[in-house]
């Protein structure tokens, strides 16, 4: 009965690792609702452009940042889309991801199932916040493309002026693009580490969904506010419309490596938390 | 309650599973106490004990889903949940009724929960997903999303997933729920052949009948308790007891025939029941024998019956309440 391939355990577990992160990532983008997800992630873009186009552009200074130079040059319907976008859109959409990976199982059933195969409790959880990330990228990447073309399409196009004053080709500016979604992609990280971990908690996947999207609201309200500025550079909403200095030239990365940080802290203990918790948790769904 | 009769424990034999003071607390409640299975390599288990009586939540422990409060598990020869990764691959499991992502298709999941498998291999995967599927009967709605699949169809997938990979065990939770008759017939087969191939099969059920047909063995669970355990021929033994009741107003006289036979005499019986004498027959006596030994000792015999304690009398002796025995 046992199979040949038990010699070399560890080259198989990280093959087997691999496999199981493909299958999750087929079976996430196979289904339904991350489609309909990136769908009404991609009309903020549409939206905002179509608005603009049809009304016209706003002075400067109202409005969300990068809306009144849209008329100009249609590559910053994406950077006004995300910036609309990061504060509530993208965390409502990775909250449902991240909330629904464990919680969403243990609904169905299916965890059971997926832990006597046996998917081992750690890797299942590394797996599913792969795919969380995943979701991440692919939500900001909806939202950066869209609205590049749909900005192309309604506006006129040509060399980006930056924030430092500077002009660059647009193909330049379109390079310039990637670190944004980048950094966009990075500040959601933390949240769906979060997500994970609340989604550990529960058999009631919507619960968790609810609960992490609550905590992102919350945590950019505690940032809203003056007298709490002690506890801002703690939160993980603190950096996430900071990805200005991504267009000076020379590009500045200060504020994408103190972002990244900040994630990776959160990472670290909400990550540590979901495997203290899952590991020793009596799966009875 | 009844004090249980504990068949003989099945002592020095391989066992595939075997539990020493299995024990599960949940708060104050008590679902499983003390527990010690032997199940035997080869075995066809019959778990049973009514809904409730700590059958499923013992699986759980044993498949490392839940932890124990207490005791230990052994399982394939491994400590559990300790060898798990190593145990689990060897075990096919069907636990508390399939479960499906309702979104993919039958093969879709099945293919999720290979993949879950850091053992299987990727390459054949697909001829063992059909294989599987085939085996249950499943083929033709391979590709049918799980959300439009029957009960049945989704308790045979379930099986199916217990049978991607060569076992050494089955443990299988109420495999026939939901099935209808023609279903359930299938299910046992299957159980057989897989028997057949030297597989052990462990099947909890609350379907006496099933057990009766299907096992070798049975442990019998109430109220979270083991209390009895031994193979089926043990339990028909223990429960094929034939006895005869008399219906006489000559009570002593036919007490005295009975003695005269061999009889073990139960005694007088309550007040309500004077008339009745009832005894245990010894092996080989002929029912016409005792009537005519009566009849000839002038007992005015008003009514004789001779009684035979079935497995299911035993059951409910054992579990001391009501149990669901529709087949």
């Amino acid at each position: 009965m046992s199979s040949p391939e038990v010699a070399a355990p560890i080259s198989r577990a990280g093959a087997g690792t691999l496999q199981l992160l493909g299958n999750e990532l087929a079976t996430q983008f196979g289904r339904w609702r991350t489609w309909a997800m990136l769908t009404a992630l991609a009309l903020v873009p549409i939206l905002l452009g179509v608005a603009v186009r049809l009304v016209g552009g706003s002075r400067p200074g109202r409005g969300p940042a990068f809306l009144d130079q849209i008329t100009d040059n249609g590559i910053f319907v994406a950077l006004a889309a995300l910036t609309v976008a990061v504060p509530l859109f993208l965390p409502l959409t990775v909250s449902v991801a991240a909330g629904d990976a464990i919680a969403g199982e243990a609904g169905h059933g299916t965890l059971r199932y997926l832990l006597t195969a046996p998917a081992g409790r750690v890797r299942l959880l590394l797996v599913k916040y792969l795919a969380a990330a995943a979701f991440c990228l692919a939500a900001t990447l909806t939202v950066v493309v869209v609205g590049v073309l749909v900005g192309s399409i309604l506006f006129p196009i040509g060399p980006v002026t930056l924030l430092s004053g500077a002009q660059v080709s647009f193909g330049e500016g379109l390079l310039r693009l990637l670190p944004v979604a980048a950094y966009a992609s990075v500040s959601l990280f933390g949240l769906a580490a979060i997500g994970l971990f609340l989604s550990t908690l529960t058999t009631v996947p919507i619960g968790a969904m609810a609960a992490t999207a609550i905590l992102a609201v919350a945590a950019q309200i505690v940032g809203a506010i003056p007298q709490l500025d002690a506890v801002h550079p703690w939160l993980f909403t603190d950096l996430w419309l900071d990805f200005g200095d991504l267009l000076r030239s020379p590009i500045v990365w200060d504020s994408f490596a103190r972002n990244a940080l900040l994630q990776g802290g959160y990472i670290l203990v909400f990550g540590a938390a979901a495997i203290a918790r899952f590991t020793t948790k009596d799966v009875l769904s | 309650m009844t004090t249980p009769t504990p068949v003989n424990p099945i002592a020095g034999a391989d066992l595939s599973i075997e539990t020493t003071g299995l024990t599960k607390r949940f708060g104050a409640q008590t679902a499983v106490d003390a527990v010690d299975l032997a199940v035997p390599r080869g075995a066809v288990y019959g778990f049973v004990g009514p809904n409730g009586s700590g059958k499923t939540t013992t699986i759980r422990m044993l498949l490392g889903l839940l932890g124990a409060t207490d005791g230990q598990a052994r399982v394939l020869g491994s400590p559990m949940p300790r060898a798990l990764d190593t145990v689990l691959p060897r075990v096919g499991a069907l636990v508390e009724g399939p479960a499906f992502l309702p979104f993919l298709t039958g093969a879709q999941n099945l293919r999720r929960f290979d993949a879950a498998d850091r053992h299987s291999t990727r390459r054949t995967r697909e001829s063992r997903v059909r294989a599987a599927l085939d085996r249950v009967g499943l083929t033709h709605a391979a590709e049918k999303k799980a959300h439009a699949y029957s009960l049945g169809m989704k308790q045979r997938l379930g099986l199916a997933n217990a049978l991607l990979m060569p076992r050494e065990l089955l443990v299988l939770d109420e495999p026939t729920n939901g099935l209808d008759p023609q279903g359930t017939r299938e299910v046992r087969a299957l159980i057989r052949s897989f028997a057949a191939d030297g597989t052990t099969v462990f099947v909890s059920s609350h379907l006496l009948a099933e057990v009766e047909q299907l096992c070798s063995h049975i442990g019998v669970m109430s109220g979270g308790r083991l209390v009895a355990q031994g193979t089926l021929e043990e339990f028909r033994r223990a429960g094929a007891r034939e006895r005869v009741q008399i219906r006489t107003p000559d009570s002593e006289a036919a007490h005295a025939v009975l003695a005269s036979l061999g009889f073990e005499i139960d005694g007088r019986n309550a007040a309500s029941d004077l008339d009745l004498v009832t005894g245990v027959m010894p092996d080989g006596t002929e029912a016409e024998a005792i009537v005519t030994a009566l009849v000839t000792a002038g007992v005015r015999v008003r009514g004789f019956e001779v009684v035979r304690d079935s497995l299911e009398q035993r059951f409910v002796a054992l579990t001391g309440e009501g149990f669901d025995v529709v087949a």
